[in-house]
């Protein structure tokens, strides 16, 4: 039943094509909630400065100054810078946006004031998703300008639309991962535990340079580590296994990760 | 013939939490039209019961009813309105775009401005949620809970943190709310709000309705009458008079609270003829109340 049951993605859609009133109404509330999740997180400066601006300005520092001549005389060595920072870049506001967000919300009532709204069940989540996409979505519109430009990097317009679609989609793991400590901590043990799994993550895992022997062999226990692989793929450069394992990690992270939440989260009630 | 259908129905509804018994068989009914408040000391239930009637808990045995439906049924929410008593908005958004937000989730919400008129918050449009004082916050949310047209509004201590004109302003809105239509359910720390609005007035205690019905049925339930007088009388002497429970005076003034006003009335006058300036009150809600509450207390 559909008016119950607006979450319901394809059912919805094709009502609201057919003009149902209950399915406009839904598209209505899911496009509102994630206008304001976007705006709101847009205007808090801790969080969407060094979101938006750090990844670009480490970029340059490392593409453009520290390691300015490899990235000149080697173009795969830019191409591993790039695809390192989009991969930093696009993690962060991910996971603090919605793991913190959503253990924030839970602790002062403002999940529990949504629940008692006839919003639509998936609006809440569904929200938090489109932000960090489209917090991606401008971190690489920073970083693609700054590489093209002063990053040496050389690159086709085809495989720089496909590392911005793989680290756009590949934020939803990340969202998955924040949500879920989200709803096992409180609003304000939320950003250290992100920042116990967010920091060792960005290192380990073999984003920012090459690892020594057994860390090497551990680097894939991150998840961060998929999703560099298939943005390494994605502008030529060789990957360690196949695109299918990584996007199978990744995709099975998302939907285990979802569900152990959405079942959390409905425990609370 | 169809059986009468209440907007809200609680019926013998418990609900415990571990060992603490919050709700023990409660029955409550909300019909069109009508503003009830619920009173009830600290622990008495009155939470539980909103979050039940909101579809937050599930009761352990009993039914809750929201337009006939399950409180989590969407075609029910979307006939609500909304006031917590605590709740964290997000700081960085407009007052207009709150209002926006929730009024998304609606079929036929009124306009962010509409909203805004009804509840006087005009003002406060482009103002960031954040900004705003205590009693301000409280005046948007009103704001928020009116923007879907509820028929019903589930009010939890609305006024509180007001100044004594935003109070007035929102009792306005609350009363002409109730006359277009609506039905209003509130709680109240505030006796002289039931008293200024409610239809009917419900006291809990004990997770149990005590006592229901308007506001003189209330007083008259527990018939007991404040007298004031200008007299020499002393204390003690009318201490020792029946029905006397309570009595003190100033240099000049006496106060008596009594089950029996006219008794008490015709002895005063017997023990000092040249009495004046003589007062009889009934009791206000106040004092209702924590009769009330206070001989559930004691059971």
């Amino acid at each position: 039943m559909i008016s119950s049951m607006p979450a319901n993605t394809p059912e919805v859609a094709l009502q609201f094509f057919r003009g149902e009133e209950s399915s406009r109404r839904a598209f209505r509330a899911y496009f509102t909630e994630a206008k304001y999740e976007f705006l709101r997180m847009l205007r808090i400066p801790a969080f969407s400065i060094p979101f938006l601006a750090l990844p670009a300005l480490l970029y340059l520092l490392m593409a453009a100054v520290l390691f300015g001549d490899a990235a000149r005389r080697d173009p795969n060595a830019a191409r591993v810078i790039f695809t390192a920072f989009g991969v930093f870049g696009v993690i962060g506001p991910a996971m603090f946006g919605f793991g913190s967000t959503v253990a924030i919300e839970r602790d002062q009532g403002l999940l529990k004031f949504k629940r008692a709204l006839p919003m639509p069940p998936a609006a809440y989540l569904l929200a938090k998703m489109v932000m960090a996409v489209l917090f991606a979505i401008l971190i690489m519109a920073t970083l693609i300008p700054s590489a093209l430009t002063l990053g040496h990097l050389k690159l086709s317009a085809g495989k720089i639309f496909t590392v911005t679609f793989i680290n756009t989609l590949g934020v939803l793991p990340f969202c998955a991962l924040g949500l879920y400590i989200g709803t096992l901590v409180s609003g304000r043990s939320a950003p250290g535990f992100m920042h116990l799994i967010y920091q060792p993550m960005l290192y380990l895992s073999g984003l920012f340079f090459p690892l020594p022997g057994f860390m090497r062999l551990a680097a894939p226990i991150w998840p961060a580590f998929y999703l560099d692989q298939l943005a390494l793929r994605a502008v030529g450069l060789p990957s360690r296994g196949p695109a299918l394992l990584h996007v199978a990690v990744l995709a099975t992270m998302t939907i285990v990760l979802t569900v152990l939440s959405v079942h959390r989260l409905s425990r609370e009630r | 013939m169809k059986r009468h259908e209440h907007l809200l129905e609680l019926s013998g509804v418990k609900k415990s939490f571990g060992r603490a018994v919050a709700l023990d068989g409660l029955n409550l009914a909300i019909d069109s039209c009508e503003l009830v408040a619920v009173l009830g000391p600290n622990g008495a239930g009155k939470s539980t019961a909103i979050s039940l009637m909101l579809g937050l808990h599930e009761p352990d045995s009993g039914s809750v009813k929201l337009f006939a439906r399950s409180p989590r049924d969407l075609k029910a929410r979307l006939q609500i309105g909304v006031m917590m008593q605590e709740v964290f908005l997000a700081p960085e958004l407009r007052v207009c775009e709150q209002i926006d937000l929730v009024a998304s989730y609606y079929s036929d919400p009124l306009t962010p401005d509409a909203a805004m008129e009804m509840t006087q918050t005009s003002s406060l449009a482009t103002r960031p949620y954040g900004t705003l004082s205590g009693g301000q916050k409280r005046q948007v949310q009103l704001a928020m809970a009116v923007c879907g047209r509820p028929r019903l509004l589930f009010l939890d201590e609305p006024s509180v943190g007001l100044d004594l004109r935003a109070r007035q302003t929102m009792w306005s809105t609350l009363r002409g709310l109730v006359s277009d239509g609506a039905s209003i359910l509130l709680t109240t720390h505030y006796l002289e709000e039931a008293e200024a609005l409610a239809d009917r007035v419900v006291v809990l205690a004990k997770g149990r309705v005590i006592a229901a019905g308007t506001v003189n049925e209330m007083r008259a339930l527990v018939m007991r009458q404040r007298i004031s007088c200008r007299s020499s009388v002393n204390v003690e002497t009318v201490k020792g008079w029946p029905y006397i429970e309570t009595v003190s005076r100033d240099l000049h003034h006496l106060f008596i609270t009594t089950a029996d006003a006219q008794a008490v009335v015709l002895r005063l006058f017997a023990a000092d003829p040249n009495l004046t300036e003589l007062d009889v009150r009934r009791a206000g809600l106040a004092e209702v109340f924590s009769q009330l509450t206070l001989t559930e207390e004691d059971q």
